[in-house]
């Protein structure tokens, strides 16, 4: 009998070897998949034990706040402002997950900003009831946005309102926007009904923000970034002289300059000649925004528009804090010359995000160089302490400092004289470009401002767009629609700092 | 008492002082863990388990000195861990009912060791444990007295007293076995004809056979619970393989089995949820319902890792019946791969030290009984083990020492006085069947 006992234990011995190397799969090897399966309540459980520190705003206001259910999942977020910051906190939701600052601040909202105290190690020992995570006070001022939001009304657009000198956003907001609150509710239904009446699957969606995701031809505000590609290739002055004829005609029908390749003309905008008198300077054609001009640049200096355009932020990946589109400035083939013209002029495959333009207008503002965009300026812990603090960085460095000099005296000059007398503050010299952008045939075009002051110590850079140009319809103008707005926005901030 | 002899026990000793010593720690991290749940609770229940343990030491020590020194520390470390893992599930209600339970479980053992002085006296009442085993199996299907818990009817009621005969009936029945093939294991092994070159016994020694089968298939039908079935059946044929070492009854036995299993699969629906949630345990149609339990304790596991929560700090309370059959995810999750190794090495100590104590025995009846108690020791360890990390379809029945239940404490106890009986004959008495054979020149 030994034999067979023995053979037995050598048999079970087995079966204990497999389950220790199942052990070993379920442990080990598989359990991070079997762990994230979503009907594993773990982690929902933790994150919704830990009260989920504040969001502020610059000024101080709660925006979006934890409060304790005394239920299962203990904490619920409750966002007071409603949909003022939708697109800037936005949502902590059992259904829908994170989302804007509540995903990229997730960590140390949650309490784990990396950084390992004395209390982290006690809790991690002997475990904690009553974890709390930090704060994330955010760059927005609470009534620049509020203003903001008045100003672009009704209308479907976006403002966003930027410190040249640091990239921190002091407003952002967007038309539609959605409020983050009922995403957060525990009750699944309710989060569930809100979602649907946002449609989140349709590109018109309240939940995309405008301001970061919406991609416009810039028009004419693109000129600043064609003019500092001028005056950087050393070809031109703002005292070159250019042919100011009402149309570029094809080259077919016409001597130069003329359109290639192409049966059509690039008509003024005002289908007018801009000035009248046969010739115009590149200073003037910015004041005036003279089409003809920026088109003939276009065409002479294509890969030099290309490279400033990037340089200001087109083509890269902006690595906002809440996440951007990236805008498109077209590397285009010889074959698609007229492309080129209209690429001058903000037009063709040129897609800018409004977030993009206003750090044009901050890149002109700040010497020529671009700061990298942020809506977070520091980290508090619950009992106050800074955790963290960002600061400012450059992005790219666009133009020269001259030449950022020169466009802003062209800029000053088109808000005084030219285009966006809209504008206009008494006492401080505003630098600003208007856009009427094209879009489909038979649309009424989007009106833009870019705008930023004091001229000679710039404190704020604004860009506004109106979709359609909202209630002024076909007769709509950036001048006429968005520069308005950008004055408001300015003048705002001004009053808050005392500019 | 001979200088070995008191090694032996004074190693028992500190084993198990070394056993208690990581139960305390066990509750004293459960208790910091979950601070606002009265942890001073924990001293006088760790008191009274080291109080029990402690005369546990000193009977043996007395009735049984020269028995191994590790069976009882052992048994102890899986019981005190088992008992943390129970007290942190349920510090007010469940902890405290296992705390009684372990020292009733403890009594028993003592008790064990006490009375059962030679293993013998046993195989004289072979045939009536053998019926009372059978009694006990079959006395949840008895209307009025048997109760069912999920789907399986394996639970006896008598007003609020519940206990699940099932544990009882397999030492019972161990006993029974061991005596019966002991006095005819010749007889079973002879093989009178060949077929297909394998040598075949007489067909009517296939007889006991086809009676444990029936009271298998018996289980299985009324009491709806294919694991006890498989559990009784197995041990038979083990033993039988072993009393006989004729494969062949293993052979015959598993074709049987296997096809009352098939029928059994076909009849009874929760056998072929078991199967599918087996098979299909993250299937979102049946995550929330059906395989709801099996995930919960893989995710338990998967959440440990390595080196687990730590005691008290995961979240096994979120697994059905964490406390009886899913204790060993408990374990995963807050101990991690380290705990649950240790846990397995443990078990697969517990079961060397059973079969050691099996081929040291000197006499049939005493072999073949230690290695039947080892074995479906471990066989229940590794059907409940294997279900719950799924290596095989979930059965519901208690982790031996582990589990919170009072039969299973009280019949695993039992079992372990058992062998620590037999392990200390082994090395206290001459050879009866060597003598016996010397006297009448040989072994019948």
């Amino acid at each position: 009998m030994q034999k067979q006992i023995y053979r037995v234990g050598v048999a079970l011995v087995l079966a204990f070897t497999a389950i220790f190397l199942q052990l070993n799969y379920v442990q080990i090897f598989a359990a991070e998949r079997i762990a994230e399966n979503n009907a594993n309540p773990r982690e929902l459980l933790q994150r919704y034990s830990v009260k989920r520190g504040d969001i502020l705003t610059l000024d101080g206001t709660r925006i979006a706040v934890s409060q304790d259910t005394g239920g299962k999942l203990r904490y619920r977020r409750t966002y007071p402002e409603g949909e003022l910051y939708g697109h800037i906190t936005g949502f902590n939701s059992i259904n829908y997950g994170n989302s804007r600052i509540e995903a990229s601040f997730d960590d140390a909202l949650l309490g784990d900003s990396g950084v390992i105290t004395m209390q982290d190690i006690e809790d991690q020992l002997f475990g904690d009831k009553d974890e709390a995570g930090d704060h994330v006070r955010l760059t927005i001022h609470s009534r620049l946005q509020e203003v903001a939001r008045d100003a672009l009304g009704g209308n479907r657009g976006a403002v966003v309102a930027l410190d040249p000198t640091n990239g921190e956003v002091r407003a952002m907001w967007s038309n539609p926007s959605f409020d983050p609150d009922p995403l957060a509710s525990h009750e699944s239904k309710e989060a569930a009904r809100y979602w649907r009446s946002l449609k989140p699957r349709s590109t018109n969606s309240p939940l995309i923000s405008l301001a970061t995701s919406g991609g416009y031809p810039p028009g004419s505000t693109f000129k600043v970034v064609t003019t500092g590609a001028a005056l950087e290739s050393g070809r031109y002055t703002p005292n070159s002289d250019f042919p100011d004829p009402v149309a570029l005609e094809p080259c077919s029908e016409s001597e130069p300059p003329c359109m290639p390749l192409t049966n059509r003309s690039l008509t003024n905008f005002t289908r007018t000649a801009c000035i009248g008198g046969g010739r115009i300077d590149l200073f003037t054609a910015l004041v005036v925004s003279c089409d003809t001009t920026y088109a003939i640049i276009g065409l002479e200096i294509p890969s030099d528009v290309f490279d400033v355009a990037e340089g200001f932020g087109f083509n890269q990946n902006i690595g906002f804090d809440v996440g951007a589109e990236t805008s498109r400035f077209p590397d285009i083939d010889d074959d698609d010359e007229p492309l080129r013209a209209y690429a001058g002029i903000g037009q063709g495959d040129v897609v800018a995000t409004p977030l993009q333009m206003a750090l044009v207008a901050a890149g002109v503002a700040n010497d020529g160089e671009v700061p990298r965009p942020r809506l977070v300026r520091e980290i508090i812990s619950p009992t106050g302490e800074i955790v963290r603090r960002f600061d400012g960085e450059t992005m790219s460095e666009a133009i020269s400092a001259e030449t950022a000099d020169t466009v802003t005296e062209m800029m000053v000059a088109a808000v005084n004289e030219g285009t966006g007398t809209a504008a206009r503050i008494p006492g401080v010299d505003v630098a600003g470009k208007t856009g009427t952008a094209q879009t489909v045939e038979g649309a009424n075009p989007h009106t833009w401002f870019i705008a930023f002051a004091p001229a000679d110590d710039p404190k704020l850079a604004v860009a506004v767009i109106v979709e359609h140009g909202g209630s002024f319809g076909s007769e709509a103008t950036g001048g006429a629609v968005a520069a308005p707005i950008a004055k408001i926005i300015l003048e705002t901030d001004r009053s808050i700092r005392r500019w | 008492m001979s200088a070995q002899t008191l090694n032996r026990r004074n190693r028992e000793l500190w084993l198990l002082i070394l056993a208690l010593i990581v139960g305390a720690g066990a509750m004293t991290l459960v208790a910091l863990a979950r601070d606002n749940e009265q942890p001073a609770a924990a001293v006088p229940m760790m008191a009274l388990v080291g109080a029990a343990y402690s005369v546990a030491h000193v009977i043996v020590r007395r009735a049984a000195p020269q028995s191994d020194a590790l069976l009882l520390p052992l048994a102890a470390i899986l019981n005190v861990l088992g008992l943390a893992a129970v007290y942190r599930l349920s510090p007010e209600e469940l902890g405290p009912l296992q705390v009684t339970w372990t020292l009733v479980g403890v009594a028993f053992f003592v008790a064990t060791v006490l009375w059962v002085r030679d293993h013998q006296i046993l195989a004289r009442f072979k045939y009536i444990l053998g019926f009372v085993g059978v009694g006990l199996l079959l006395l949840p299907v008895v209307p009025g007295l048997g109760r069912t818990v999920n789907g399986a009817q394996l639970w006896v009621a008598f007003g609020s007293f519940r206990f699940q005969p099932g544990e009882l009936a397999k030492i019972c029945l161990v006993i029974f076995f061991a005596a019966y093939l002991a006095e005819r294991k010749e007889l079973l092994a002879i093989a009178s004809r060949r077929i297909a070159g394998i040598h075949f016994p007489d067909l009517k020694h296939f007889g006991p056979l086809l009676v444990m089968w029936g009271l298998s298939m018996a289980v299985m039908f009324f009491e709806k619970d294919l694991g006890s079935s498989l559990l009784f059946f197995s041990i038979f044929l083990v033993m039988v393989y072993i009393a006989t070492a004729r494969f062949v009854y293993m052979a015959v036995g598993g074709v049987l089995f296997a096809m009352g299993a098939y029928i059994g699969y076909q009849t009874f629906s929760h056998v072929q949820a078991r199967v599918e949630v087996w098979l299909n345990v993250f299937d979102p149609r049946l995550i929330n319902n059906e395989s709801y339990q099996l995930a919960q304790s893989l995710f338990a596991l998967a959440t440990g890792g390595l080196f687990g929560t730590g005691f008290g700090l995961g979240r096994p309370d979120l697994i059905p019946a964490a406390a009886t059959d899913f204790i060993f995810a408990v374990i995963g999750e807050e101990l991690g791969l380290l705990g649950t190794t240790g846990i397995l090495i443990c078990f697969m100590l517990l079961m060397a030290r059973g079969f050691r104590t099996a081929l040291q025995s000197r006499d049939d009846f005493g072999q073949l009984l230690a290695a039947g108690l080892t074995t479906i020791f471990a066989i229940q360890s590794v059907i409940i083990l294997a279900g719950v990390t799924r290596l095989m379809p979930l059965t519901g029945i208690t982790l031996p020492f582990i589990s919170y239940g009072g039969s299973s404490l009280l019949s695993n106890f039992i079992l372990l006085g058992l062998l620590v009986r037999l392990s200390h004959r082994n090395a206290a008495m001459p050879d009866p069947a060597h003598t016996a054979e010397i006297l009448i020149g040989g072994r019948t």
